[in-house]
């Protein structure tokens, strides 16, 4: 049995996809329908389908950062799971999207939905599933080729979704922290260690002290030099110098190290990539 | 002024050296003997050329104040395709198309009912930029065609309230007046929202001002508002100059409204 998740946060969209789906792959099963991309990942990670159809615009969190968030998440073939789903972006008129899916070679479907071209992508899929079917008869899996596929995917189709960067930042104005808001003060980018975010705020991190500011971190990252400035997990960002150490754990989690802050920050699946040894 | 008046004067008394020198006679010598005539050839050298420097000034005024104008026209252009295309916004038609395409299938009633509204959306933002204004009650029922179209989107994650009374409705508006803040309201107020919340929109007399208000219980004030705000703010200068004013504000944690007020008579 195939089965599918669909992400789409308009119910008539979510019900039509489904209706076409099961027309046009009489094999395929519906596992979920969710309307937005937090739900996306949770029942994702509990069903394990085999075929994701996640909307790009979602309340919440985008189809691509709940891509990214379950490329993050995804438990590997050691632990006896399935492989990643393959993932297809459906939006209804994104032209930079479009172009980027093409670039990398990602599938995705354009609203409204034309049956024919469904029709592709579910041969597409299919024949996927027939090439990986036949691989693992051969060997027993030990590496997730469809995660680590989709993970190179995304984070070449990431950069090119971003507003191009301005003028690199120099200074920010920020709240000390713990001080309600009352002091702000001018804190040179040059000092600051690492960037996290932290439910409505961001935390800003030098050696000795600690602000935080309400820009957005999509926003902030646009401003801040890609090569001095390294985002090691949806949200942190951090000095690439000031990093010391990098371990990997069991399971295959990476954990970095500060000069100059005894803090540890996790590294994500999507940024693992930063650290491969030379 | 002054320097037309220093530049004629020195080039009196160069031209007059040369001359001078040419000939071989002195005109300052006229000036001891016959002030005069030295006074009547000195004015008409200045009356020449003030003639010519204001002709050379007027030319390039006209030619300042012609680009002028075309910049300005450009810019009240540029405004309307801004504005325009804001209205007939992309990713708004297709998903809207794509809900069409699906009950269709599946709710023709319903579906008719969409189209329909969606017929007089797009005629009513097509004519707008023609007519400048149009009456309160036809600003409401475009706006209930634009909110019938985002509820069959949204489902049960949009509920909305229209409050006009009638005796209101025949106060003239600058058309669309409100589109951009309800449009506001639901992408920046409640499409992000999980379980998304309600739009309230309702128009009252306050002495002899009409005040408009469009409230909505979404994830609260944001700073994603650019456009449609000042578009609208200039839109009521234009309209009523300083009689009319637009508040933003947030009405508590969880809302935001928007608030217009201008005179029931334009200025």
């Amino acid at each position: 049995m195939i089965t599918a998740l669909i992400a789409e946060d308009e119910p008539l969209l979510a019900a039509a996809l489904k209706a076409e789906l099961e027309r046009a792959w009489p094999a395929l099963q519906v596992v979920a329908v969710v309307g937005d991309g937090a739900s996306a990942v949770a029942q994702a990670l509990a069903l394990q389908p085999d075929v994701l159809f996640f909307d790009i615009q979602m309340p919440g969190m985008s189809g691509l950062d709940a891509a990214a968030e379950l490329l993050d998440a995804w438990p590997l073939p050691i632990d006896g799971s399935k492989p990643f789903p393959a993932l297809v972006f459906v939006t209804a008129f994104d032209q930079y999207a479009v172009a980027a899916f093409e670039a990398q070679a990602m599938d995705y479907l354009l609203k409204p939905v034309q049956p024919a071209r469904l029709l592709k992508t579910i041969q597409k899929v299919q024949l996927a599933q027939q090439i990986r079917a036949q691989a693992a008869i051969k060997s027993v899996v030990s590496t997730d080729t469809q995660l680590e596929q989709t993970l190179a995917q995304l984070r070449a189709l990431l950069p090119s979704m971003q507003a191009p960067a301005a003028q690199p930042l120099q200074m920010i104005s920020a709240a000390l922290a713990g001080s309600q808001g009352s002091t702000l003060q001018m804190v040179p980018i040059a000092d600051v260690l690492y960037f996290e975010a932290a439910d409505k705020y961001i935390r800003v991190l030098t050696a000795n002290a600690e602000f935080l500011i309400r820009t957005p971190l999509k926003e902030l990252l646009a401003q801040l030099d890609s090569n001095t400035f390294w985002q090691i997990h949806r949200g942190t960002v951090v000095r690439a110098t000031a990093i010391h150490t990098v371990r990997r754990d069991e399971q295959g989690k990476l954990t970095v190290t500060l000069h100059g802050n005894p803090d540890k920050l996790a590294v994500s699946r999507m940024y693992s990539h930063l650290f491969k040894a030379m | 002024m002054v320097l037309i008046f220093v530049g004629v004067s020195f080039g009196f008394v160069v031209g007059t050296l040369a001359g001078d020198a040419y000939s071989g006679r002195s005109t300052f010598e006229l000036l001891p003997n016959q002030p005069r005539f030295f006074l009547y050839l000195f004015l008409f050298t200045v009356s020449v050329g003030v003639g010519i420097s204001y002709f050379f000034y007027a030319t390039g005024k006209s030619s300042y104040l012609q680009r002028e104008l075309a910049i300005s026209r450009q810019q009240a252009a540029e405004a309307q395709l801004k504005l325009l295309q804001s209205q007939l916004e992309p990713h708004m038609l297709f998903n809207t198309l794509a809900n069409l395409r699906a009950l269709i299938g599946t709710d023709q009633q319903r579906a008719t009912a969409m189209l329909d509204s969606m017929i007089d959306y797009l005629r009513a933002t097509l004519t707008a930029s023609r007519a400048t204004t149009h009456s309160l009650q036809d600003e409401f029922d475009r706006l209930d065609d634009y909110l019938a179209l985002m509820a069959v989107r949204m489902g049960p994650r949009l509920t909305y309230t229209l409050d006009l009374p009638p005796e209101l409705g025949s106060q003239p508006v600058p058309t669309l007046l409100l589109q951009p803040l309800v449009e506001n309201a639901i992408k920046h107020g409640l499409e992000p929202k999980l379980e998304g919340g309600g739009v309230n929109i309702r128009a009252h007399r306050e002495g002899n001002n009409i005040v408009l208000t469009v409230l909505d219980n979404g994830i609260g004030l944001s700073g994603g508002a650019g456009f449609g705000l000042t578009q609208v703010r200039e839109r009521l200068q234009a309209t009523y100059g300083d009689a009319a004013a637009l508040y933003l504000g947030a009405d508590s944690a969880r809302s935001t409204c928007a608030r217009i007020t201008f005179p029931t008579q334009i200025a």
